[in-house]
């Protein structure tokens, strides 16, 4: 098809291509922090941390290779274990009590109920608040001089004792009661936001079919939820495996070292002990955990679609 | 002088070629459509013009400059989109002048050039409003306002109709055509919509897969199509197409030996083929007289439409519609004599696709 | 945001009956006991603050406040010890304060222009960025905050103002790119290329055409960062010297200083104050805070 008037011939022209790297040079200069920000620090600063857990590092970084030792001398430090015990025990309970309590209340709050903002605004507001001062609220609340133990002992109950503080056994506990109040609000927002992105004529054909709410709810709806419940997830664990401010805060790792956790341990091994080795394969640790619960949720959400 | 001329253009998205080996010379002054279904390259090719998107390899040339890597403010375009991608937080005068204020034009000249392209638009009345208290049709002249006051060459439309109501569209059309004809600009228009490029356009582009199948006037485009897919393509409803195979002066398909003495063949009679021919071009009652083709027909289907009516049917074991005067009394089961001009048919060849 | 926004709608489970039915009972009955536990803690703090500490050691710490006294609100502000000087919490609000007006400004700024870059002006490579900049949002910072040390060092930040002004803005900035760049891409690509005929370039597009368009997003990005970097205490007790630490880390220090009787009454005053900034901006903001937070966790 002739759709020209002159051969279709490319012109002898002087103007060539310009160079593609400074192509929308702009652009390219104002993503230079971002650029930056991805290699130099969570892709460099991440590298070297693993690199210098290799070394015999203590208080300055050097590149002299220990191979796994900082590892091994890890695994055999009491503190560390009991804040891997602490991190795993604070982490499974905080996981089914926040999904639990996040879907409970936000099911609840979606049944049409009056004074629903009311609920939500205080459900939600301790998630304003930062680790310190929900810390430094829940000591004062478990305080067992003054605390909920001296109340509930005036009220006759003179035998009664909850001093999660100050008793090695439960203090995880007591982290627990404080971080759930801290937290559990969000996962309520992302539960409601969830649940009102279930089309209404779910309800209906459930209604219509004569099955019970709650059963609507654990067959239907909870099924329906999967993608919520995974963010929320992965959400949640990423937080824990974070959680340093609120052991800070409400006990500093006592009573002795029974609620210590490795966020802390790596903290202090940096920054107090002058260990850095010690500091750099806990973190490493750390991060390998993360994977650990990364690359699941990674390959259901992504790996899965490339397959359609 | 061409106002645009494209050379060897292509453009790939990583595997996926948009656009392959592209050639074409776009007239001063003149209108051309670029048409085609989704997916076509139509929308992409006016964007490579325009300069939104870098090309592959190739040329082009507007007004004889290449263009081809310059940005899209300094090529002299004006564009007009689709969604009118009015800037909302701007009044109406406020859109109209951004692109001469940044080309950092005195005020005086701004101020005129505005109220020449309000006028010309007959939107004085709106630049003081923000583009969310327009209505459709408005907003759509707003964004035809902001390519006419850069006074530029070229005029590109990306589907400017499109979101517009059936009736609004139609005026608006209207108005694009007049505007043509008082600016005699180059305009550069992709639409899907075939009425759309059948009353605007001096040339129509259509294409497909990248690479344009015919370029030519509408009439000739209607008449005389280039190729089947073009054939298929313009026209509504679209042309019936019967296979068989050509030999001297016939055509054999579904058992019937048609003659089509008159058929002015550009390519060779013989081989398989395909006859292509449109609804409205099949004869019936006085029309008959003198033509080659004729046959009885049974009636199967009906969709009166008012102005006229179709009939479905079945002709030399295919599948065949005509159309009949919107009065016709045509009713299911009756038979009916029709008739077919060679002249105003068309073949193709079977492998090919290409006009004979 | 989508969800964010459906949030909003109005419930849609079905419609409870309005009598006093069992159902109902248990309904309301388990949200009061709840929003009993998630208000407890706010009561406590208030009346224990305007308590003298005579009534604090006789009574209940539920009990409304006999004698109403704001001496406590008064010492935490600008008495209370932390174990170094005894100016109160005011310095440590004042180093908040200066900390966070760069750190809210210099890292929505870069996070906007980030999401603007990568929704508008893709370049080779960008969306490898973008995607090393996400999975950065799961790395424990613990990994990362050493060699940030060493970095900040060398450019001679390190224990100063702007050292952790910049480190708010690195950690800020996957989370604040996200969001933008979702904003930015619910831009229609016409609005954009209209732009660009019309001559504007990189930066006349963003000022002009993209960052008036954007202020609800602006106004959710600012919600995150105020209450973020208000509430951080880790990177504030890491990159800064006691002289600028921030509020949180100067709160922590007062509470749990070993020297001295402590003082619930002045510490409650203390937690109470340092809270009253992202409290303030939670019940202002509403909705809009609601949104910020949906949009950070629920992606896409």
């Amino acid at each position: 098809m002739r759709t020209t008037d002159t051969p279709p011939a490319l012109r002898e022209d002087s103007s060539r291509p310009p160079n593609p790297l400074f192509r929308n040079l702009t652009a390219k200069l104002a993503s230079l922090p971002m650029v930056l920000t991805a290699l130099v620090v969570f892709v460099g600063c991440t590298g070297w941390t693993i690199v210098h857990s290799f070394t015999g590092s203590k208080l300055l970084p050097k590149l002299k290779w220990v191979g796994f030792d900082q590892y091994e001398k890890l695994w055999n430090t009491r503190r560390w274990l009991v804040s891997i015990e602490n991190l795993a025990l604070y982490g499974i309970f905080s996981l089914c009590f926040t999904l639990v309590i996040g879907f409970t209340l936000a099911a609840l709050l979606d049944r049409k109920i009056r004074f629903e903002a009311a609920f939500r605004t205080i459900f939600l507001y301790p998630f304003a608040l930062s680790f310190i001062v929900t810390g430094l609220v829940w000591q004062w609340i478990l305080n067992p001089d003054l605390g909920i133990q001296s109340v509930v002992r005036s009220m006759g109950f003179t035998s009664f004792e909850f001093d999660p503080l100050y008793n090695a056994s439960i203090v995880i506990y007591g982290l627990l009661i404080a971080g759930l109040w801290q937290g559990t609000g969000f996962v309520m927002v992302i539960m409601l936001a969830g649940l009102r992105g279930i089309d209404e004529d779910v309800w209906k054909a459930a209604r219509v079919d004569g099955i019970p709410v709650w059963k609507t709810y654990v067959r239907v709806i909870i099924p329906m939820m999967r993608p919520v419940f995974i963010t929320a997830l992965v959400v949640i664990t990423s937080g824990i495996i974070k959680v340093y401010d609120l052991v800070v805060a409400m006990t500093a790792g006592g009573p002795g070292i029974a609620s210590e956790v490795p966020a802390k341990y790596v903290y202090d091994r940096m920054f107090s002990s002058q260990n850095l080795g010690q500091g750099f394969a806990a973190s490493t640790m750390m991060l390998l955990a993360v994977v650990v619960v990364l690359i699941p949720w990674a390959y259901l959400e992504f790996g899965g679609k490339k397959h359609d | 002088m061409h106002s645009v001329s494209i050379r060897s253009l292509d453009l790939h998205f990583g595997a996926v070629k948009v656009l392959q080996n592209l050639d074409l010379d776009i007239h001063d002054g003149e209108f051309l459509v670029l048409l085609g279904s989704s997916g076509c390259g139509k929308s992409t090719l006016l964007n490579c013009i325009a300069g939104l998107l870098d090309v592959t390899d190739g040329q082009i040339f507007i007004k004889d400059r290449n263009v081809t890597w310059m940005e899209p403010s300094e090529r002299g375009i004006g564009m007009v989109f689709q969604s009118y991608a009015l800037y909302p937080q701007m009044t109406v005068e406020g859109n109209l002048s951004f692109g001469l204020k940044n080309a950092r034009m005195p005020r005086a000249e701004i101020d005129e050039r505005v109220a020449r392209a309000a006028r010309i638009l007959q939107i004085e009345p709106l630049l003081k409003r923000k583009p969310g208290a327009l209505s459709g049709g408005q907003r759509q002249r707003v964004a035809i306002g902001r390519a006419l006051v850069r006074d530029v060459d070229v005029f590109l439309f990306d589907e400017p109709l499109s979101n517009l109501d059936a009736k609004l569209r139609a005026d608006l059309r209207v108005e694009i055509k007049r505007l043509h004809q008082k600016l005699s600009n180059t305009m550069i228009y992709v639409t899907h919509d075939q009425v759309e490029a059948m009353t605007l356009a001096d040339r129509i582009a259509i294409m497909k897969g990248g690479q344009i199948m015919q370029l030519a006037t509408p009439a000739e485009i209607y008449n005389r199509p280039g190729n089947k897919y073009v054939a298929d393509f313009i026209g509504s409803p679209s042309m019936n197409f019967l296979e068989g195979d050509l030999s001297d002066g016939h055509f054999t398909t579904g058992g019937e030996n048609l003659d089509i003495t008159g058929y002015p063949f550009e390519g060779p009679a013989t081989g398989a083929a395909t006859l292509g021919v449109r609804p409205e071009h099949v004869a019936t009652g006085h029309d008959l007289q003198g033509l080659p083709i004729q046959a009885e027909v049974a009636v199967e289907l009906v969709e009166p439409m008012g102005s006229d009516t179709l009939v479905w049917t079945t002709f030399a074991g295919q599948s065949f519609r005509f159309r009949m005067d919107g009065q016709a009394e045509v009713r299911e089961r009756d038979t009916i004599r029709i008739g077919i001009d060679p002249a105003k048919a068309s073949f193709f060849d079977k492998a090919s696709e290409l006009r004979l | 945001m989508t969800d964010a926004a459906r949030l909003l709608d109005g419930p849609r489970g079905p419609k409870p009956t309005r009598r006093l039915s069992r159902r109902n009972i248990i309904l309301y009955g388990t949200l009061s006991v709840m929003a009993l536990y998630y208000a407890l803690p706010l009561y406590v703090m208030v009346v224990t603050s305007l308590k003298g500490m005579p009534e604090i050691r006789m009574g209940n710490i539920f009990a409304p406040p006999v004698e109403i006294t704001f001496e406590p609100w008064v010492k935490a502000w600008s008495e209370a010890c932390t174990g170094i000087n005894c100016d109160g919490l005011s310095r440590g609000f004042w180093n908040s304060v200066q900390i966070l007006v760069p750190s809210v400004i210099l890292s929505i700024a870069v996070a906007s222009v980030n999401g603007y870059a990568l929704s508008k002006w893709r370049f080779p490579g960008s969306e490898v960025f973008f995607t090393i900049l996400m999975i950065g949002v799961f790395i424990p910072y613990q990994v990362m905050i050493y060699p940030i040390v060493i970095l900040l060092r060398e450019l001679g930040l390190y224990g100063s103002l702007w050292g952790l002004v910049l480190v708010h803005t690195i950690f800020g900035m996957p989370l604040l790119t996200l969001l933008f760049r979702n904003y930015f891409t619910s831009v229609p690509d016409e609005l954009f290329k209209a732009a660009r005929v019309d001559g504007a370039g990189f930066w006349g597009i963003y000022f002009r055409i993209m960052l008036p368009m954007a202020l609800p997003i602006l106004v959710v990005a600012m919600i995150l960062q105020v209450t973020g970097i208000w509430n951080d205490f880790l990177f504030g007790v890491i990159y800064t010297k006691p002289e600028i630490y921030p509020m949180t880390v100067q709160l922590n220090n007062i509470v749990n200083s070993v020297q001295g009787v402590k003082e619930y009454n002045v510490n409650m005053a203390a937690t109470l104050l340092t809270g009253l900034v992202p409290l303030t901006i939670y019940f202002i903001s509403g909705k809009l805070f609601v949104r910020g937070i949906a949009a950070g966790a629920v992606k896409g």
